[in-house]
């Protein structure tokens, strides 16, 4: 129990919980199953983006391009839903997924075989990936009447009761919960960014490890790159920008250590909820959401306050104790 | 056994001309792009060689070389501040804010300076007091200083700057030199000057490179890190000064994304994002690459945002080219 | 009888260079199972170079290794792993964040038929592999950070157990333990023993040597000059192959009367590194510090400098109480430090010499803050040139010299800014002989100036050859002082570091 106590997961549990809680007070019928169930419907992608990030932080690096990769395999099934409707929606996932991996592994091959630190690789690739659905899209964006009903429809249909985006979100975090504990992969990452000298006495390859990473977090943002499109029914330049780092502030506020090797998926998912609910609460009690980005922002600098303190370590100890040198 | 001379042995100060240092270095380079650019430019369009519209072309970069200036010596020092647009924004708000109470053009100017120096401080306060990590802790404030904006404006906007106030901005101060080229240049003589003539300046070089052994050498890093990051903050509120007036408007969204802009002008300008090494010519000179590219594709009708990928492959490629170079060399032997 | 058995790894003609210093010379190191051999030897005899062989780090420039009669290349720490040698470090390198559990099957860790990791299976293996060494203690899901160091051991021997490794290599395991910890870790290595573990036992305790292990090899200057059982020989025997005095190392100490005191210490703590120390420092004198590795002195010396907060006693500076709460405060004040871990904490190896040795003089080469690189270059080549430092040119990067050209420009840049006090911590380990002559030849001409010398050394001829006083701490505390005379053996210091003749 104590044990359960020390965790960061934990407190941030009660602390979402105690929100909605309080929220409920002010403005009675928020904590209904319909209204929560939106709370993390609208916070789906960004959990799956979370953790695909987590991977990256956890081995010391970093990844900006996220939103970009994004926005560019979003683009990419959106025009070819739009030029061949016939296509099947699972294809065209498959597809965004595919483009996804392979900007990924672009930036995790810059970073490994070149050593070249992953901020700046990222943040080069931000702005080509960002580049380049312009280039392909011919500046023109995607509305809502070029897609087929189908298309739209894979992140509404309801399946007991919830959307299908929730579904998604559900598969990748049980997906991820397996990863990071059941397989050497999942392992390797922490051991990479705990220790990346004991991790090569202990066989693993770090450079490598890290292209994974960058695969996983690429990925995960191609397969958002559909739910987005479809979520919002738009392809443009303009889908997600800025949302790197609304990613890396779900991961910071879930606990996840900039400095590598710390972090768990409930983190990732409690602080991608924990966004979620601040979103969903303003409105409903009748705090402009306009104050939502300064909160999120306080939340960011109190996580990582908190965590500076966790930090804070003992060292060797050269003197003994006297009965024990006797 | 020993094998010490009488004589103490001469060491020479150089080897090699600082001529031929300078040659071959990162700023040249990027010199002979710029150069190149330039003539591309000059037969890609006939507009461009025009005074005014080389003028013109200015207004692209100036304000974000000034942030990236103050980020160079911060990257130098191994810190990063991603805070910076977002300091832009609620300096500009809280211009736009004395601007209902009826401030005048002094007490504007006075505001955002003192808004950015205190944004800095608090980031500086963040970083060298409690110790934390400047990436995250920037990242934070960054939501934090354009969430206040955003709570502040919502989705309207300031308006109605005074006439005296729109000089800045969009004011000459001879011919076709506006008042923002003539602070920019000012700016990089003073920003050389600390960087690579002070005391100050060679501090954070030594704690950029090693900021243990610079504290061993007796430097207080803490207290230089904590200049710097006020630093920063003092020039985007000069740059929020700047582009409020050019805009003559606030909004929220002011200067969006311009940290990654500002981050991208120091990297491409040579600075080691892992910090240490760095200079201010090379930050100029890539704002200056950067602002002919933006520039001339424009008079091409080509979109800002194809100019993106251009520089985004371009900081790509420059990173990984001595990279590539040194790997080539290294089979070879 | 036991000197027919097998060994179960043998080195031999291992070769070790690196740039400027010869390492390892012709080692030779046979373990045999079930033996604990005692690795001995002064700080830079050549210990750690031979345990980074045996672990894979370091590729020997020539030599054999042999495991079990057959020959291997051990091209990494995994295959040096695999080939079942396993290392326990001083501070043991593990993964802080994990399990104890994952710690000790990471890389080989039980699985399901699904090819999952199979945490059940591996907590289950790990409980028993800590209890058969007397660890039941330990619960396998405890996260390593919130283990004691003693503990932390153990989960490094389970490691080892968990592979079968056959070699272990413990480097001064006892460096960080109590007394019970230390008695607990014993049994450990008996029952290691037990198992056939060929153990190599690496410590500068002599009464834990004799205590736990059956055989010893001796280094010195990176040779091997002497192995043996250890019931064959005397202590006195070991220490005299440890110190034997190497012919070739004359020591170029001047004899200064000293002047005035300048530094007066009293009662100076500290809550968890050192306690009570006390000693004063007049102008001219070279006061050593003798200790063995992890004694405190550096600890002191650092504390002294700023770096860590005392939280009790008194410096006096020429008689006046000094607070130094920074190192900005301690080289205002006169006392500058040139640290043992040249590449963190000494050089800035990205930056030209002459930018390193100026860099805590800016205020007297530059003009109201402008730097005048002219006045740099001069300043530089006074320094330089006085500590005959090797160098291309002054412009230079301090990170292509050799590590004895780096501590020269370390030494210059202190001694730019014209101090009272020079602390050196370790100053000539792991550079060649001929800058280690040259930094002694120094050490004492400043000295003869008038400087206040404190040198850090764990080496004996060095501050046998160089102090005037010599003070001997032991954990955290000063055990003696000694006038540096005719009179004073190299056994005695020996013996009051490692706290020999007292009842153990």
């Amino acid at each position: 129990m104590s044990s359960i106590l020390k965790l960061r997961e934990f407190w941030l549990a009660v602390l979402i919980a105690a929100l909605v809680f309080a929220t409920n007070i002010r403005a009675p019928g928020f904590a209904t199953p319909g209204r929560l169930s939106g709370i993390v419907e609208d916070s789906s992608i960004l959990m799956i983006l979370a953790l695909g990030q987590m991977v990256v932080i956890l081995t010391r690096s970093i990844d900006l391009s996220m939103a970009s990769n994004l926005a560019l395999s979003g683009m990419i099934v959106a025009l070819i839903n739009k030029a061949t409707p016939g296509i099947p929606v699972p294809a065209l996932m498959l597809i965004a997924t595919s483009c996804g991996l392979l900007l990924g592994a672009l930036n995790g091959l810059f970073i490994w075989r070149l050593g070249i630190p992953a901020i700046v690789v990222t943040l080069g690739s931000l702005t080509i990936y960002r580049g380049v659905i312009f280039l392909i899209a011919g500046g023109q964006w995607v509305n809502a009447d070029a897609f087929s009903p189908a298309f739209v429809a894979y992140t509404r249909i309801e399946f007991l009761g919830l959307p299908l985006l929730i579904w998604y979100a559900v598969a990748i975090v049980a997906a991820f919960l397996i990863l990071m504990s059941r397989t050497s992969l999942g392992r390797s990452f922490y051991a990479v960014g705990v220790n990346p000298t004991a991790a090569v006495y202990a066989g693993i390859d770090v450079g490598r490890t890290t292209f994974y990473a960058f695969c996983l977090s690429g990925l995960l943002s191609g397969f958002c790159g559909y739910l987005w499109v479809s979520r919002y029914v738009i392809g443009s330049v303009e889908v997600a920008r800025g949302y790197e780092l609304t990613v890396v502030a779900a991961c910071v506020i879930g606990g996840i250590s900039i400095s590598g090797g710390v972090g768990t998926v409930a983190g990732a998912v409690l602080g991608s909820l924990f966004l979620g609910v601040i979103n969903g609460a303003l409105p409903v009690i009748n705090i402009s959401p306009f104050w939502q980005m300064a909160i999120s922002g306080a939340a960011i600098i109190l996580a990582v306050v908190l965590n500076g303190r966790g930090a804070k370590r003992g060292q060797r100890l050269i003197l003994k104790n006297a009965e024990a040198a006797a | 056994m020993s094998l010490q001379s009488t004589e103490p042995r001469h060491i020479p100060d150089r080897l090699g001309t600082p001529l031929k240092a300078a040659i071959f270095s990162w700023p040249s380079l990027l010199i002979v792009v710029a150069v190149v650019l330039f003539i591309v430019n000059s037969f890609a369009s006939p507009y461009f060689l025009s005074p005014w519209s080389l003028s013109d072309a200015t207004f692209n970069f100036t304000e974000k070389v000034l942030i990236a200036l103050a980020m160079a010596l911060l990257i130098i020092a191994g810190e990063i501040d991603l805070s910076v647009a977002s300091i832009i924004a609620l300096a500009s708000t809280m211009m736009g804010l004395a601007l209902q109470y009826g401030a005048g053009t002094p007490e504007l100017v006075l505001i955002g300076v003192a808004t950015g120096l205190v944004c800095g401080a608090f980031n500086g306060f963040l970083v060298t007091g409690l110790g934390l990590p400047s990436i995250v802790v920037t990242i934070g404030t960054m939501s934090f200083f354009r969430g206040i904006s955003y709570i502040v404006l919502g989705d309207g906007a300031f308006k109605g700057y005074p006439a005296s106030f729109s000089y800045f901005g969009q004011g000459y101060v001879f011919w076709v030199f506006s008042f923002e080229f003539a602070l920019f240049i000012v700016c990089s003589l003073l920003y050389y000057v600390l960087l690579h003539r002070t005391n100050f300046g060679r501090q954070v070089f030594a704690i950029g490179n090693n900021d243990v052994a610079a504290r061993f050498s007796g430097i207080r890093v803490e207290r230089v890190k904590f200049i710097l990051f006020l630093l920063t903050g003092l020039m985007s509120g000069i740059a929020s000064i700047l582009l409020t007036s050019r805009l003559d408007s606030t909004r929220p969204s002011i200067a969006v994304g311009w940290e990654l802009e500002a981050v991208t002008m120091v990297v491409l300008g040579g600075v080691s994002i892992l910090g240490g090494a760095g200079t201010i010519q090379g930050v100029v000179i890539a704002a200056l690459i950067m602002g002919l590219v933006t520039f001339g594709l424009g008079l091409l009708n080509v979109p800002g945002i194809v100019m993106s990928i251009f520089i985004g492959a371009l900081l790509i490629f420059v990173i990984a080219l001595p990279i590539l170079f040194r790997k080539f060399r290294n089979r070879r032997r | 009888m036991t000197s027919q058995k097998e060994p179960r790894i043998e080195l031999s003609g291992i070769s070790k260079s690196f740039p400027g210093v010869r390492a390892l010379h012709k080692v030779a190191l046979r373990l045999y199972p079930g033996e604990v051999t005692a690795l001995i030897g002064e700080n830079g005899a050549g210990k750690s170079t031979l345990v980074k062989t045996m672990t894979g780090i370091y590729q020997p420039d020539e030599g054999e290794i042999r495991v079990s009669g057959k020959p291997v290349v051990l091209s990494s720490p995994h295959t040096a792993f695999q080939a079942g040698i396993t290392a326990i470090h001083q501070e043991t390198v593990l993964f802080d964040e994990l399990s104890a559990a994952e710690n000790i099957f990471l890389g080989h860790t039980p699985r399901t038929a699904l090819k999952l990791i199979d945490w059940r299976a591996m907590n289950a293996r790990a409980k028993s592999l800590l209890s058969e060494i007397g660890a039941a203690h330990i619960a396998p899901e405890t996260k390593l950070k919130d283990l004691s160091i003693a503990n932390k051991h153990l989960v490094a021997v389970a490691r080892a157990l968990s592979v079968n490794a056959e070699v272990v290599i413990m480097d001064e395991p006892t460096a960080a333990l109590s007394y019970k910890e230390i008695q607990d870790l014993f049994e450990l290595v008996e029952l290691l023993k037990r198992q056939g573990k060929a153990i190599l036992f690496i410590s500068h305790k002599f009464d834990e040597i004799y205590r736990i292990a059956d055989r010893y090899t001796v280094f010195r200057d990176g040779e091997m000059v002497g192995e043996g059982l250890l019931k064959d020989t005397s202590q006195q025997e070991i220490v005299r192959m440890m110190v034997g005095r190497a012919v070739d190392q004359v020591f170029p100490k001047k004899q200064v009367t000293p002047g005035p005191e300048v530094l007066k210490v009293v009662g100076y703590c500290h809550p968890t590194e050192f306690d009570d120390i006390g000693f004063s420092l007049r102008e001219g004198e070279i006061l050593g510090f003798y200790g063995l590795v992890g004694a405190g002195r550096s600890e002191v010396m650092q504390s002294l400098f700023g770096i860590t907060k005392p939280s009790k006693g008194a410096v006096r500076i020429d008689g006046e109480v000094a607070v130094i709460r920074s190192p900005a405060e301690a080289v205002d004040r006169g006392i500058v430090y040139v640290p043992e871990d040249r590449g963190k904490q000494g050089a800035i190896t990205g930056l030209p010499i002459f930018q390193n040795v100026t860099l805590a003089s800016l205020n007297k080469t530059s003009k109201h803050g402008f730097l005048r690189l002219a006045e740099e270059f001069k300043l530089a080549r006074e320094f330089t040139e006085r500590l005959d430092l090797r160098a291309a040119s002054l412009d230079q990067h301090v990170g292509n010299l050799s590590g004895g050209n780096q501590q020269k420009v370390v030494i210059a840049k202190w001694l730019a800014t014209k101090p009272r006090v020079i602390i050196l911590d370790e100053p000539t380990k792991g550079i060649d002989i001929g800058s280690k002559a040259a930094v002694h030849e120094f050490m004492s001409e400043l000295a003869s100036q008038g400087l206040a010398v404190i040198m850090v050394s764990s080496e004996l001829p060095e501050i046998m050859g160089m102090s005037d006083r010599i003070v001997v701490m032991r954990e955290g505390r000063i055990v003696t002082e000694f006038e540096n005379n005719a009179d004073l053996k190299p056994e005695a210091l020996v013996r009051a570091a490692a706290g020999i003749g007292e009842a153990a």
